[in-house]
């Protein structure tokens, strides 16, 4: 829609000096406010599911990942500074709880705990991270065992506790029932034995899961029987 | 002064309009509606009425007070008002802004009756920082919407421009937050994306950090994060009025 305007010269010369200087200020102003991601202690407390639920107007699936987004946004800070590791952790898993809660089929907050959270180099916030996969696991097992696995990894190697890694790979094996889990994956709490020098414990399993014939693909059985083979003999050696 | 003059008929117009009933009725739709919801509540039942009062009425503030502007400036433009107006011997200037003026008015109006019932819930020194922050956000947004009514002059645009802008300076803050997050793609797309969200919130002003609710369940801020807020807004006021005004003079009618 085209209008008819009349000439610039029109408009009186304080017109163009107000509106000159309040854009000025308004762009000076906004400019002087400090940017980037927001700090650590700008993580404001938790909201609940349900409060998160009703703010979604009825979208939740969008509106879990818009809140990620938000979230993922807090600490990450200067190529100087170690990301997310000044976080208060029971806040953001509370963060991260109420947006699984808000869409349980979603894996970016057990991506974002297992993968981005648990990976920094505090032992104390990282346990809390995998506490979190690992209670959120235990709701929906099919679904959710690679970030346990991950979990497991971590655990074993990163925080080198292999109790907790054996918990965590033990929870896989014992609540996944759907076909498509693979078999390292129930097979995790196996190795972690060995590591532990639970030899005996991992003789058993390994028998019993060659014998439940979940296993049939023959150069995975010829695998595994090899490896039972090792630790009869590591066993007999170890009580000689 | 016709300013004063205009701002009295922009006024009664709104009271005869009904502006003072549809108050009202928000009033009693935050307080019927914080009422059932505490019933429900296991615990801080008066926070939650506080805040829930406070959310909704700064709302419907905001809604009425839009609502109002757009449909008496584009009821006046249509109805050929405006050209009488312009015949007479007032500058364009005191047109404009006298008729602000009785908006801004109804915007001040609006945001004193909203504040006296937080007074049930808060202390009076933080329900008078907050109605004094939505009298300010108010007035904005009366000012957005007297622009955007006189440029498009047609409803449904003005009324979604002054919406999306009061939307969107509520959200820049979050928005920016996002676009400088982890995963943001270091490419000269993923560059010029940030580049523009930060070039679009330099022209916004910021109403996430005004007529907060936590004010009033907390502690009142900071005085100098306060007052540093609310003249943003003023000064956000103060462009849009000037924007407003350069428009009407070039406008030929």
């Amino acid at each position: 829609m085209k209008r008819e305007q009349r000439p610039l010269a029109i408009v009186p010369a304080w017109v163009f000096i107000l509106l000159g200087i309040t854009l000025c200020a308004q762009i000076a102003l906004q400019a002087a406010r400090p940017s980037g991601a927001p700090a650590a202690a700008d993580l404001p407390p938790p909201p609940g599911a349900r409060a998160l639920r009703l703010a979604s107007f009825g979208e939740p699936e969008a509106t879990a990942r818009l809140a990620m987004l938000y979230l993922q946004s807090f600490d990450f800070a200067g190529a100087d500074a170690i990301p997310y590791a000044r976080l208060d952790y029971p806040r953001l898993i509370g963060w991260l709880r109420s947006i699984l809660e808000l869409d349980p089929r979603s894996q970016y907050p057990l991506f974002s705990a297992a993968r981005i959270y648990a990976e920094v180099p505090d032992a104390a916030r990282s346990r809390l991270a995998l506490e979190f996969v690992y209670q959120e696991f235990l709701r929906d097992p099919n679904r959710r065992w690679p970030w346990l696995a991950h979990a497991a990894l971590l655990a074993k190697h990163r925080l080198h506790d292999l109790p907790l890694a054996r918990r965590y790979a033990q929870a896989i094996d014992r609540h996944t029932t759907a076909p498509g889990v693979p078999l390292w994956a129930k097979q995790m709490e196996i190795f972690i034995l060995e590591d532990m020098n639970e030899l005996e414990a991992a003789k058993i399993m390994l028998g019993g899961l060659l014998l439940s014939g979940t296993v049939r693909d023959p150069a995975e059985l010829r695998l595994l029987k090899e490896r039972l083979d090792e630790l009869d003999a590591r066993i007999r050696a170890g009580k000689r | 002064m016709p300013a004063v003059t205009l701002a009295r008929s922009v006024l009664l117009e709104a009271r005869r309009g009904g502006l003072p009933w549809l108050a009202a009725a928000a009033l009693a739709l935050g307080l019927a509606l914080a009422a059932f919801l505490s019933q429900v509540a296991l615990t801080e039942s008066l926070t939650l009425q506080a805040a829930l009062v406070a959310a909704v009425l700064r709302a419907c503030a905001v809604f009425l007070i839009a609502a109002q502007v757009i449909s008496s400036t584009l009821r006046e433009i249509q109805d050929k008002g405006l050209e009488l107006m312009l015949s007479l011997p007032l500058s364009r200037s005191t047109h404009y802004l006298g008729r602000l003026a009785g908006f801004v008015t109804c915007g001040l109006a609006l945001a004193a009756a909203f504040a006296v019932p937080l007074l049930l819930w808060a202390a009076p020194g933080a329900v008078a920082l907050w109605g004094l922050s939505l009298a300010c956000e108010c007035a904005l947004v009366a000012a957005a919407a007297l622009f955007f009514a006189m440029t498009l002059a047609q409803l449904v645009p003005a009324m979604a421009a002054t919406i999306g802008l009061y939307l969107l300076a509520r959200s820049i803050g979050a928005i920016q937050a996002i676009a400088a997050g982890p995963l943001a793609e270091d490419s000269l797309a993923g560059r010029l994306a940030r580049h523009a969200v930060d070039a679009v919130g330099l022209l916004l002003p910021r109403l996430d950090g005004v007529t907060r609710t936590a004010w009033l369940l907390y502690e009142a801020p900071p005085a100098g994060a306060y007052l540093w807020s609310v003249a943003g807004l003023v000064l956000y006021t103060l462009l849009l009025i000037a924007a407003g005004l350069f428009d009407f003079h070039r406008r030929s009618v």
